[in-house]
């Protein structure tokens, strides 16, 4: 009972600081002046229309490394938490499909090929086929225009494991190779660290994005190495979500 | 209604904000479920970036993208503040990194124990 009294006390207090700050506020009606800099000087200096964008990529690009950093490092905690105990077991039955593939999926595929899945409709299966290539489309639309439209690496990669999900929802057997997962990400983490020091060497420093011709102000190949720089932060946001995913979906397939 | 529209749309956002923060403590601090606390966690960490996007938010203001809608000169006047909303694109992802690690916690703890009620987890109790 005491604790319940405490929880209310606090979160009254909580309400009350909340209440204060909420009677007080009065809309901005001008920029601050870090705001007003970037709004100023951002189109000229690095041809990004989208100005956050143009922030996110390039002003606090190190702090983008350490976002992309803290979510490799969630995905590889889920990774490290969830990972598959293999458990001895008499009574599977492999398939056909579990033996032609190679010895460190075999159980993966045996397990999963063992539950008792029902196998998806030609509907769904059809329609998965036709949607899945357009959603991945769309992810990588919005992350190749992420420096002139709403949306970038981060938005771009969400809609590609939004994509994977469809497809773990569509077709639940479906098979997602770890290692291609592996190996995007980490190739397209280490791109992005070069092109952060190519900045240092051949521009004005960290992840300066001059490294290349700014270009057309607006079109799809300007802003310098924003668009390059966005593509490997959605491939690798992208593959990082849909490993995470993945990993949920398997600890659930496996047999109690 | 002429009153309602008279509350700026940033002072609506802030103060749906700040009591998705105050349900998702609540919710926290009294739920026994731990999918029902992360599911708070959620809640607050929501309310905390619409809290965040609000601040931002200059009156009469568009998205910060200088194009043909808003050109080069008018820029100053007539964006929202870009740095809260850089600030919010990055602690959405933090926020979903977090939330993956508890459910895998979670997930882990239901698997060992057999329960997800923390009240039966009584090791690191005090």
């Amino acid at each position: 009972m005491i604790k319940r009294i405490f929880i209310f006390l606090m979160l009254a207090l909580m309400a009350m600081i909340f209440f204060n700050l909420a009677a007080s506020y009065t809309e901005n009606s001008s920029l601050s002046k870090l705001g007003l800099y970037y709004a100023e000087k951002g189109p000229q200096e690095l041809g990004a229309p989208n100005l956050v964008t143009a922030v996110v990529v390039t002003y606090r690009g190190l702090d983008t490394l350490g976002e992309v950093t803290v979510l490799f490092i969630s995905a590889a905690g889920v990774g490290l938490l969830l990972r598959r105990t293999r458990r001895k077991r008499g009574d599977e039955i492999p398939t056909r499909e579990a033996l032609s593939s190679d010895d460190l999926e075999r159980g993966d595929r045996a397990e999963e090929t063992a539950g008792v899945h029902k196998p998806a409709s030609e509907i769904v299966e059809t329609a998965t086929e036709l949607l899945l290539p357009m959603v991945i489309l769309f992810g990588i639309y919005v992350f190749i225009n992420g420096h002139l439209s709403p949306g970038g690496g981060f938005q771009g990669g969400a809609i590609i494991a939004s994509g994977t999900m469809f497809l773990l929802l569509a077709l639940p057997e479906s098979h997602i190779s770890r290692l291609m997962i592996a190996i995007t990400e980490s190739l397209s983490g280490f791109s992005y660290v070069v092109i952060g020091v190519l900045g240092v060497i051949m521009a004005g420093g960290f992840l300066d994005n001059r490294i290349m011709e700014l270009g057309n102000y607006g079109e799809l190949f300007s802003a310098g190495a924003i668009p390059l720089i966005y593509t490997f932060v959605g491939l690798k946001v992208g593959f990082e979500l849909s490993a995470v995913l993945d990993r949920f979906r398997k600890e659930d397939t496996g047999p109690v | 209604m002429n009153m309602i529209a008279d509350i700026p749309i940033s002072l609506i956002v802030l103060c749906s904000g700040l009591g998705l923060i105050l349900t998702g403590l609540w919710g926290m601090l009294t739920q026994r479920n731990m999918i029902r606390i992360i599911v708070g966690f959620s809640l607050m960490d929501t309310g905390i970036h619409m809290v965040m996007v609000s601040i931002g938010y200059v009156t009469g203001g568009t998205a910060p993208i200088i194009n043909d809608a808003v050109p080069m000169a008018e820029a100053a006047s007539r964006i929202v503040d870009p740095v809260p909303s850089a600030l919010v694109l990055t602690a959405i992802v933090i926020g979903l990194g977090v939330t993956a690690v508890m459910l895998s916690f979670a997930v882990r703890i239901y698997k060992a124990r057999k329960t997800l009620m923390i009240d039966e987890l009584t090791e690191s109790k005090w």
